[in-house]
């Protein structure tokens, strides 16, 4: 028998027929480890993936529609969420992270941050009614310098959920070394090693099981927030030439995808608003990425389990910049850890039992021939496969900067 | 041996009586007071775990709702609004009574209200405020 290959045309014709073979990528694991690869290429069609955890670069732009008299809304609140309105009259841009603009931040810390911006997005796609208020300068052709309404999602003319980075590749194992509790994006973080903290699904994450984003590029259909939507560049940092496995998996965050869908078709299970306390407000996304098996390389990939993949401890007290160590999402997943010959308990801040569902109901969409692949039409940044060492750089990318030397 | 996990409620003309001297030494009951709290009004909420004889811990209680202390589980108390909970583990690496549990391999995150002490340190740390304590 010859080597497997399959292109998106089949595997889509098999998918309208009803024929094709869907499997998650839990269930691939032990496809591959009973059949190896190329049995394995042979029979599946598409693995499904998925991911559920705060993703704070995430927001939607909105357009709310020309109000008698015209605006060009310069400044926009909903429910009281500052929005920007740098852009044409009635459109804006609402970010995840952003909080009220009377939240107390972090005076008295930790904060709470009760609502912000991803809470206005699950409002919206819960069909809440949602207080918008616009102010302007005034012009000739928009002379009104203020609007206040209420609106539903259902009334505004356009909403597109447009997250610039989601679904990393890969992300650190937080703990802290420090000698007091302190609030993180990776939630809170218990003194001397109290606690470590994860937050990727693992064996079920979309990137994990293709390291090389081979089939995951602009125009890949993807599920979005309970809806279809598209993967539709690289994300931000997106960095692929991180130090990798044998297996092709990066050590350490590497790839992130930029995703984009029509919120009015979203559901709000699939996005949570986020109050991390101590840290800010934050947007919960679900996303689940199919990836085709067009060969005996895809089934590999796809075929990877939570023993076969790691990442690094990293200190989030900034005592020490170095990773504390390399452990694998196996471990991560049996509740402890051995950091410097020290027992620490793990907790994930993605959901699995989410990520399993949103696998699940890809493949019942695939199965059911209401969802059909998108053929890349624009690959993102990769690195070749076995690219050497020196090349590749252990520079963690992470959403702060080192604060200066006391 | 019996154990219970109790609010106990003082209206303000109770809140000066030795109530939990009595269901020791009256009833040879362990008391261990979890949380106390008077409100402004003078009422108070005593949050205890109290064991013993399973005949003496209901003489003890009889005697409770004798002197007009409204005794309710503590399990009641607590809620998990389960559409808000997504399952995650933030909640679990904080809680010191092993109350919220993750379980393995399946990943599913468990209440167990019979080991929760309401200590609340749950409610700021769930992201998606699932946690509700209405003691």
């Amino acid at each position: 028998m010859g080597a497997v290959h399959k292109s998106y045309q089949e595997i889509n014709e098999k998918i309208r027929a009803g024929k094709a073979v869907v499997v998650t990528a839990e269930e691939m694991v032990g496809i591959v480890r009973e059949k190896g690869t190329r049995q394995a290429a042979q029979q599946v069609d598409v693995v499904t993936t998925g991911t559920f955890a705060p993703m704070c670069s995430s927001g939607v732009f909105i357009n709310f529609g020309h109000t008698d008299p015209p605006i060009k809304a310069g400044k926009v609140w909903l429910n009281d969420v500052p929005a920007y309105g740098g852009l044409a009259a009635v459109d804006l841009y609402l970010g995840a992270t952003e909080p009220a603009f009377d939240d107390p931040l972090n005076k008295i810390k930790p904060g709470t941050f009760e609502y912000g911006g991803g809470h206005v997005i699950h409002d919206l796609v819960s069909g809440k009614p949602v207080r918008l208020r616009a102010e302007a300068y005034g012009t000739d052709c928009y002379p009104n310098r203020k609007v206040e309404m209420t609106v539903t999602l259902n009334d505004l003319p356009y909403a597109v959920l447009c997250n610039p980075r989601n679904a990393y590749q890969n992300y650190n194992c937080a703990v802290n070394l420090s000698a007091r509790t302190i609030y993180t994006y990776m939630g809170a973080l218990k003194p001397r090693m109290g606690n470590a903290n994860y937050s990727t699904s693992g064996q079920l994450s979309p990137l994990l099981n293709d390291p090389y984003y081979r089939t995951t590029g602009l125009g890949t259909r993807i599920f979005l927030g309970g809806a279809q939507g598209f993967v539709v560049w690289h994300g931000s940092q997106h960095n692929p030439a991180v130090r990798r496995l044998a297996n092709g998996v990066p050590r350490a965050p590497a790839g992130t995808l930029m995703v984009l869908g029509d919120l009015k078709a979203m559901l709000p299970r699939w996005l949570m608003g986020v109050s991390m306390q101590g840290y800010g407000c934050s947007l919960a996304v679900g996303i689940g990425v199919p990836i085709p098996i067009l060969d005996e390389e895809m089934a590999a990939f796809t075929g990877v389990s939570d023993e076969d993949i790691v990442t690094q401890v990293k200190d989030y007290s900034f005592t020490q910049s170095e990773p504390l160590g390399e452990v694998s999402y196996a471990q991560l997943r049996s509740g402890a850890i051995l950091v410097n010959g020290r027992e620490v308990t793990t907790v994930p801040l993605s959901s699995y039992v989410r990520a399993k569902e949103i696998a699940n109901i890809l493949k019942d969409w695939i199965q059911s021939g209401s969802f059909l692949l998108g053929e890349p039409q624009h690959f993102f940044p990769t690195v070749q496969r076995g690219e050497p060492e020196e090349n590749m750089s252990d520079e963690v990318i992470v959403d702060f900067e080192k604060p200066p030397l006391a | 041996m019996a154990v219970k996990r109790l609010i106990l409620n003082f209206p303000a003309h109770l809140v000066d009586q030795p109530v939990t001297y009595k269901l020791i030494k009256k009833f040879d009951l362990r008391v261990n007071i979890l949380r106390a709290r008077i409100t402004p009004r003078e009422e108070g909420k005593l949050m205890v775990e109290i064991s013993g004889k399973k005949s003496k811990l209901e003489a003890g209680l009889r005697y409770l709702a004798e002197l007009g202390l409204a005794v309710q589980s503590l399990a009641q108390e607590v809620n998990r609004r389960q559409e808000r909970c997504i399952e995650c583990g933030a909640c679990v690496s904080i809680c010191p009574s092993g109350a919220l549990a993750v379980e393995r391999p399946t990943m599913h995150v468990s209440f167990f209200g019979d080991k929760c002490i309401a200590c609340e340190l749950c409610v700021p740390a769930c992201p998606y405020k699932a946690m509700e304590i209405l003691f």
